[in-house]
């Protein structure tokens, strides 16, 4: 067991963790974040994207023990309580999600490509989202998300879902 | 353009959806968060072989690990062991052979189930699978059905002597006397490769005693609740009257989650044996193997016509690959083609025969359009290989056999009777968004000037038959379940509104599409109305989602729900406001005395009248709610014209697909967005099928695409951008005018695909090229044509 410090969505958590503890497994198994999600075994789906210091990265594919002294954003620690990111208000305004299972990642990774490159172009936003599988809405969606996101956040803070 | 209802009310606008604020959040509950207090977990010992015989199996090991709780072998388990269900004997003669959740003494595909270890961790359960001694002697694997139909083939299940599960025939019609008459007869083999669901959210499901009563609640990522509640009931003789079946949030389906699976058979008997709560979640490699896979049809298409173009008959003769064992609806799933090979052209006759084949893989059951895309492909791709033959651009060759607008209902040569179409709206709005002409000029210049890369396009102008559907129809086919669907309606006493329905929803969005329905019925706002679904506690009637029915069906359920809560509101009102019924007209959720708008009631009003019960007339109950069990007339057809312009490099078997023009009719359409969405998931799927994905096996049986880092689903970056329209032409058989939509685009754009391929090669000779059409297997079709050529 090994003892990690990490703060997840703004809260600091500590704990004993087993050096073989996907990053994944102990936000969802051992804090309770369940909003974050495993989609595989082979690091392909990306369902299980957070931001780790501020850079997405796959949970599944870092140990819990390698985020000590990071901090974590997961989906649940996007915006404040009820409060949209444009991200989270994009997808919603143009149907980015369907089940919703691939979410969680899709839109942390798309926060990730947008703080990287604030005006992407539709294949900019293609390659981008790359490594972040849907099955549900072809991405057709998604990708018009993504760009709604850019002219949010171009335009400044915004508040609510429509 | 959209649906044109001359209506103020939420129905045909895109209002944004309800579901999303929790699941753009993560304040989701998926069932695999579930985390009940004194959980085992569920580890699964299956089988790396694909035919064997169990020679040795000791649990005792496990049993010594740390955290374990339980291990079992089907003979620890006994009684327990339960047999997975298939509700669709196709033919009187059919072989079903046991499909016990624990393999005995014998293995028979790759994943599956030999022992099972429930210990305190998924971890510590997984870990003690390694104590589990298991000893197998292999046997030759089946895995190719034409030999697997020969004599002296190894069998997969010894007990029934054949590999043959069952041959269904439906002739229509003369096809001998077609073929006689004929000028041409085309005939091809077409392999229709199997495909893995691959829904995002791997299964899961808990099964918890609730301890104040007898109930078991099972907790499971399910499309069918209510199906499955029936079915645990019926196999593991735990009164139906004490499970609750509930699917939480459920990360897309798909029809892999149409089934009741092993696991959760096993799931339940564990947790009432040990008297605790059970949980297994699949992880995708187990996903891979043991969630049933779709498609898996060689099929053998004959097509007779005379020289002018005119089509006389089909024959179909099909092989379809049951895998190792039949589910749910396995050997059903070809028949649901059945009916749709002649799809929407108009002929004299049609031939059938369809015979499925047992084989040492994971079985095959629904998958997005179950049977209808095998037979929109093949009908779609024969099409165009008579046009070639003789010479005839293939959408003329379309419009001079299909069914005319003004023919319908029409009933086909397969025999059924489509209520309503319009072919010629669809492909004409589809050809004028493509720029049909536009793109045949660039071809033709691209082909004189021998380009490397050639453009091809590619038409399908598909129907199918959903909304499953007429239980009569249903039952004539041997099904063993019904097709209706189910709705409560109540409104409470403070005003707000319950729809109770019997689908179960897996990101179709039917809280937003429901909550509209019955908001234009009821004058109360959308965000006024809860939609409650997925429960058989909470909600208890329904036959839940899958070929396209929950808005063909029970959309239908939820308007007459709605309409007779109206009445019987009604009666009440005029009660209160001391009139007539008939003196009050119902606006905008309000009943008002005609003629005299200052006397009137809203529903809300009604609703706590209903409640108090202090003043209601003589023989009118308290409450205020009403419920309806639609079984529909027929099947709806929705139909649409896709059109794929695509780029085919000849020097490397690269496809870009350039441009995909879709125009869909699915009648009226509750909420367009919703609608949209659902075309460009199905739409992608479809491609997939033609470009990126495939099961394959090796000659043993191992699955080789058993990880999402070999089973190539698109993403992103593989697809383009779609140009989505419809046209409207409101089904007649069903009241508010709707078809079903979940599967239509996933049925029409296979072919659209590869006809584009084939369109763009076709002067090289080349006639035909394999799913997934890679750029290795295209740039091989490429050089055999060449070499065939010389
Ligand atoms: S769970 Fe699939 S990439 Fe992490
Ligand atoms: S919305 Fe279902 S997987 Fe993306």
């Amino acid at each position: 067991m090994a003892h990690i410090s990490v703060t997840v969505d703004g809260t600091s958590y500590q704990g004993e963790v087993e050096p073989r503890k996907l990053l994944v497994h102990w936000l969802r198994e051992d804090i309770g974040r369940v909003g974050t999600v495993v989609g595989c075994d082979t690091s392909n789906c990306g369902a299980c994207t957070v931001l780790l210091n501020g850079r997405s990265v796959k949970s599944c594919s870092v140990l819990a023990v390698q985020a000590d002294g990071c901090e974590v954003t997961t989906i649940q620690g996007l915006a404040d309580g009820n409060d949209w990111h444009p991200v989270q208000t994009a997808f919603k305004e143009c149907h980015g999600l369907q089940c919703g299972y691939c979410t969680p990642g899709m839109v942390m990774a798309a926060v990730d490509l947008l703080s990287e490159n604030p005006t992407p172009s539709e294949s900019e936003i293609r390659e981008g989202l790359e490594g972040n599988l849907c099955r549900c809405t072809g991405y057709h969606n998604i990708v018009k998300s993504v760009a709604y996101a850019a002219d949010l956040m171009s335009a400044g803070p915004t508040k609510g879902a429509k | 353009m959209t649906a044109a209802l001359e209506t103020d009310t939420a129905l045909g606008k895109p209002i944004r959806r309800k579901e999303d604020a929790h699941l753009l959040h993560g304040q989701t509950n998926w069932t695999d968060n579930i985390q009940l207090p004194g959980t085992v977990h569920m580890a699964i010992l299956r089988s790396p072989m694909a035919h064997a015989k169990i020679t040795k199996l000791d649990v005792s090991g496990a049993l010594k690990q740390p955290g374990v709780v339980a291990a079992y072998g089907a003979k620890e388990l006994g009684d327990l062991n339960g047999g997975v269900p298939c509700v669709w004997p196709v033919t009187d003669d059919i072989k079903m052979p046991a499909f016990p959740a624990l393999a005995i003494d014998k293995v028979r595909q790759v994943g599956d189930c030999v022992a099972v270890v429930l210990a305190t961790s998924v971890a510590a359960a997984v870990d003690a699978l390694d104590s589990i001694v298991v000893s197998y002697d292999q046997l030759p694997a089946v895995t190719d059905m034409e030999a697997a139909l020969e004599s002296g083939s190894a069998l997969v299940h010894d007990e029934i002597e054949t590999n043959a599960c069952y041959v269904y025939k439906m002739p229509c019609g003369d096809y001998e006397a077609s073929r006689a008459k004929a000028d041409v007869v085309v005939a091809r083999r077409f392999i229709n490769q199997r495909l893995i669901p691959t829904f995002m959210e791997p299964r899961s499901v808990v099964a918890a005693p609730m301890g104040m009563s007898d109930e078991i609640t099972i907790w499971s990522s399910t499309q069918i609740p209510h199906v499955l509640r029936v079915l645990l009931a019926l196999v593991t003789g735990i009164p139906e009257n004490n499970l609750r079946v509930v699917a939480p949030d459920v990360g897309g389906g798909f029809g892999g989650k149409l089934q009741c699976y092993r696991e959760e058979i096993l799931v339940t008997n564990l947790a009432k044996k040990l008297g605790r709560p059970v949980k297994w979640t699949e992880t995708r490699s187990e996903n891979m193997v043991a969630t049933h896979h779709g498609r898996d049809q060689i099929q053998d298409i004959e097509i007779a016509a005379t020289k002018d173009g005119k089509i006389l008959g089909l024959k179909v003769t099909l092989l379809a690959n049951m895998g190792a064992y039949l589910q749910i609806i396995t050997p059903g799933v070809p028949l649901l083609g059945m009916f749709m090979y002649p799809a929407i052209y108009k002929m004299d006759s049609y031939d059938f025969t369809c015979t499925g084949v047992f084989t040492n893989k994971t079985p095959t059951d629904a998958y997005r359009g179950a049977g209808r895309p095998e037979s929109t492909y093949a009908i779609e791709r024969i099409v165009d290989e008579l046009a070639a033959e003789i010479g005839m651009e293939p959408m003329e060759l379309r419009k001079k056999n299909w069914i005319k607008h003004e023919e319908f209902p029409f009933t086909t040569v397969a025999g059924l009777t489509y209520d309503t179409g319009n072919y010629e709206a669809a492909t004409e709005k589809a050809l004028a968004m493509f720029d049909y002409d536009g793109l045949r000029a660039e071809q033709a210049q691209r082909r004189a000037a021998g380009d490397p890369v050639q453009l091809g396009i590619g038409i399908s102008t598909f129907t199918e038959m959903c909304g499953l559907a007429p239980s009569r129809t249903l039952g004539a086919l041997k099904y063993v379940a019904g097709g209706w669907e189910h709705c409560t309606v109540r409104a409470l006493p403070t005003g707000k509104i319950e729809v109770v329905t019997g689908t179960s929803p897996h990101g179709q969005g039917h809280e937003t599409a429901w909550s509209q329905i019955a908001s234009s019925i009821l004058g109360v706002p959308v965000e006024d109305i809860e939609v409650i679904h997925s429960d058989t506690g909470r909600a208890p009637y329904g036959m839940d989602t899958y070929g396209s029915r929950s808005l063909a069906v029970g959309g239908q359920a939820i308007k007459a729900a709605s309409e007779r809560l109206v009445e019987k509101a009604r009666v009440i009102a005029a009660h209160q406001l001391e009139c007539s019924a008939s003196d009050l007209e119902f606006v905008n959720g309000s009943f008002q005395v005609k003629g005299d708008p200052s006397k009137s009631q809203a529903l809300g009003a009604v609703a706590f009248e209903a409640f108090t019960a202090h003043n209601l007339p003589p023989g009118v109950e308290p409450t205020l709610q009403a419920e309806a069990t639609i079984d529909p007339e027929d099947f709806s057809y929705p139909h649409g014209t896709h059109l794929a312009a695509l780029e085919v490099d000849t020097e490397t078997g690269q496809v870009k697909l350039r441009k995909y023009v879709c125009v869909d009719d699915v009648g009226m359409q509750v909420n367009p967005m919703i609608v949209e969405g659902q075309v460009h998931g199905g739409v992608a799927q479809g491609i997939a099928q033609a470009l990126f994905e495939g099961a394959e096996y090796d000659d043993d049986g191992n699955l080789l695409t058993a990880s999402l880092a070999d089973y190539l689903i698109p993403s992103a970056a593989d697809l383009p951008s779609f140009e989505t329209g419809s046209t409207v032409t409101p089904s007649t058989t069903h009241p508010l005018g709707t078809k079903g939509v979940g599967e239509a685009g996933a049925i029409a754009s296979t072919p659209a695909i590869i006809n584009g391929i084939v369109d763009a090669l076709r002067h090289l000779g080349v006639t035909d090229v394999a799913m997934p059409a890679s750029p290795q297997t295209v740039w091989r079709t490429i050089q055999a044509a060449k070499g065939g050529a010389k």
